[in-house]
């Protein structure tokens, strides 16, 4: 079988005046797999991020994101990916019900897809009885798995996470990650960065950035072997000696 | 005395969220004491209880046998705090953070180099630019010499190493062994569970509740049920078989294979294996281990579920 890729990057650079922010990366991402995108604070992440959700444009090279051009398409690459992060999520003074139809009124769905969108995703997470209450009410560990949920409503090809386990409590990251099993075996590709090195060993396939550049690819099995170490923290350690 | 820091019965609650209850511990003079726990533990209205800038509903609190009420200027004078959002100015250089810091307590960066010496050092090639353009690294790395430079008896540091790589992390807390040993008293607070083990005791919190206080393998000695460590040829769909499985307490994900509690507390291996055998999962590998800071921090907080309900 060959595989698929929904992202395509190729020498993507992007420069910040004299500084290098990402150095010719070069990578594909699989249709429907779980792609861990890690490195240390100010390795390039985060601009890598935003030039595939188009965001911003990048110096050089040549990128596809759902089959989209990042430099003419930068609209429907929006509306054909989902984005959720631990500092941008939800809007804490609106109900439950009201953020799932603020989000689905911008991602163009009708009002009947709102709805039987909202009821699925919150039957599925056993919350309905939460619905009309507000954000600010509930605990970090619900809002994080409305906030995945609202970001796959639209049901998007790709959904990037930045960090979105950051500060939860350790059983409901791992329910988080079901969630996460779960979206990827329905076809969205997940593209996802963490600090926590047990999630890591999650993703079907983890790359890792230092100073601009990917210096690994692989497998969390291939990449241990390859290192010769037993956890993915061995091998980031090994990897990411920034300042 | 040998207590630095002290808390006893210490309650808060904010429009009528309760973030502390009743929340006891003492720290002793030069230790690095961890306060470990998720978002919404209260980790944070403790340290900010503890230095002074906000009052307890109920309970008292000293440090370094002062008052936290009564004596809260000499408290801010021996204490340095690293709050989690960034207490740095992002309009000033580097430097001129540090000059900041030091004349606001009536000191030079000369007399007190000798303590950020080696933290500093790091991002004085930088000391020019302003400290909103560091990377995050570095931002911490200013934050804990701008909660140094004044030589405090105590420094509390809020989440220092939330959202920080692995590798900052671990330099972090070298740092923070290195200032121990200047007899510096610590009181930290992470949610990364591993940074427990890091620490002389820990305090585990969770929704303003101390689940538990101990030194850290004291916690994992006192962990109950048996543990193992199962890996198959199917991780993915390894969770929800064995969730089924009729023996099965508890499952979790860690890393590249899951941990395992059966309902008589005892491990089975075979029956274990046969059950996943039945389930198509091949190279079954199903081991006895000793379990975690973050094991024993999910049967503590399965405890306290179970003594609410």
């Amino acid at each position: 079988m060959i595989d698929e890729y929904i992202i395509e990057v190729k020498d993507l650079v992007k420069k910040f005046g004299d500084f290098t922010a990402n150095d010719h990366l070069s990578f594909e991402v699989k249709k429907g797999e779980i792609f861990g995108f890690l490195g240390a604070n100010g390795a390039g992440k985060t601009t890598a991020i935003k030039i595939l959700c188009g965001l911003s444009s990048p110096t050089s090279g040549q990128i596809e994101v759902a089959g989209y051009d990042v430099y003419r398409e930068t609209d429907r690459i929006k509306r054909n990916i989902g984005y959720m992060s631990q500092k941008f999520s939800l809007y804490e003074d609106l109900t439950v019900k009201e953020n799932f139809q603020f989000y689905g009124g911008i991602y163009r769905l009708s009002n009947k897809q709102i709805k039987s969108r909202t009821d699925e995703l919150l039957g599925r997470l056993d919350m309905l009885k939460v619905k009309d209450s507000v954000l600010s009410s509930l605990p970090l560990g619900w809002k994080q798995k409305l906030a995945f949920s609202v970001a796959v409503m639209h049901k998007p090809r790709i959904v990037f996470l930045d960090e979105p386990t950051g500060g939860v409590d350790p059983i409901t990251r791992r329910q988080f990650w079901e969630m996460i099993y779960q979206t990827a075996e329905s076809g969205i590709t997940v593209f996802v960065t963490t600090h926590y090195m047990d999630e890591a060993e999650y993703c079907n396939r983890v790359s890792i950035m230092v100073e601009g550049k990917i210096e690994a690819l692989d497998t969390p099995a291939a990449l241990k072997k390859q290192f010769g170490v037993d956890s993915m923290n061995d091998v980031f350690l090994k990897l990411a000696r920034t300042n | 005395m040998n207590t630095s820091v002290l808390a006893e019965n210490i309650s808060k609650s904010y429009n009528g969220l309760q973030a502390l209850r009743n929340v006891s511990f003492g720290v002793k003079k030069g230790e690095l004491f961890g306060l470990i726990g998720p978002d919404g533990a209260g980790k944070t209205s403790l340290f900010r209880i503890l230095a002074t800038l906000l009052f307890a509903d109920r309970g008292k609190a000293m440090v370094e046998s002062f008052d936290v009420v009564k004596d809260y200027k000499k408290i801010r004078n021996i204490v340095g705090y690293m709050p989690g959002r960034f207490s740095l100015y992002f309009d000033l250089s580097v430097e001129e953070n540090l000059k900041f810091y030091a004349r606001i307590f009536n000191t030079t960066i000369q007399e007190n180099y000798h303590l950020v010496k080696d933290i500093y050092q790091q991002i004085e090639p930088f000391k020019k630019r302003l400290a909103g353009r560091l990377s995050g690294g570095m931002k911490q790395k200013l934050a804990l010499s701008c909660a140094l430079i004044h030589s405090p008896e105590v420094l509390f540091l809020d989440e220092p190493t939330t959202g920080v790589d692995a590798v900052s992390r671990k330099e972090f807390w070298d740092m923070l062994k290195n200032l121990q040993q200047e007899g510096i008293t610590i009181l930290v607070s992470t949610p990364y569970m591993d940074e427990a083990a890091l620490c002389d005791r820990v305090a585990l919190m969770q929704k303003g509740n101390i689940l538990s206080i101990d030194r850290p393998e004291g916690i994992v000695n006192s962990y109950k049920p048996e543990l193992a460590s199962v890996q198959s040829s199917n991780m993915f769909d390894i969770i929800v078989d064995l969730q089924e499985f009729e023996d099965t307490a508890s499952v979790f994900r860690f890393g590249d294979r899951v941990h395992y509690t059966s309902e008589s507390g005892a491990i089975e291996k075979e029956k274990i294996e046969s059950f996943l055998k039945s389930r198509d999962h091949d190279h079954i590998r199903i081991e006895k281990i000793k379990p975690s800071i973050e094991d024993c921090f999910m049967e503590l907080m399965k405890e306290e579920k179970t003594e609410n309900d």
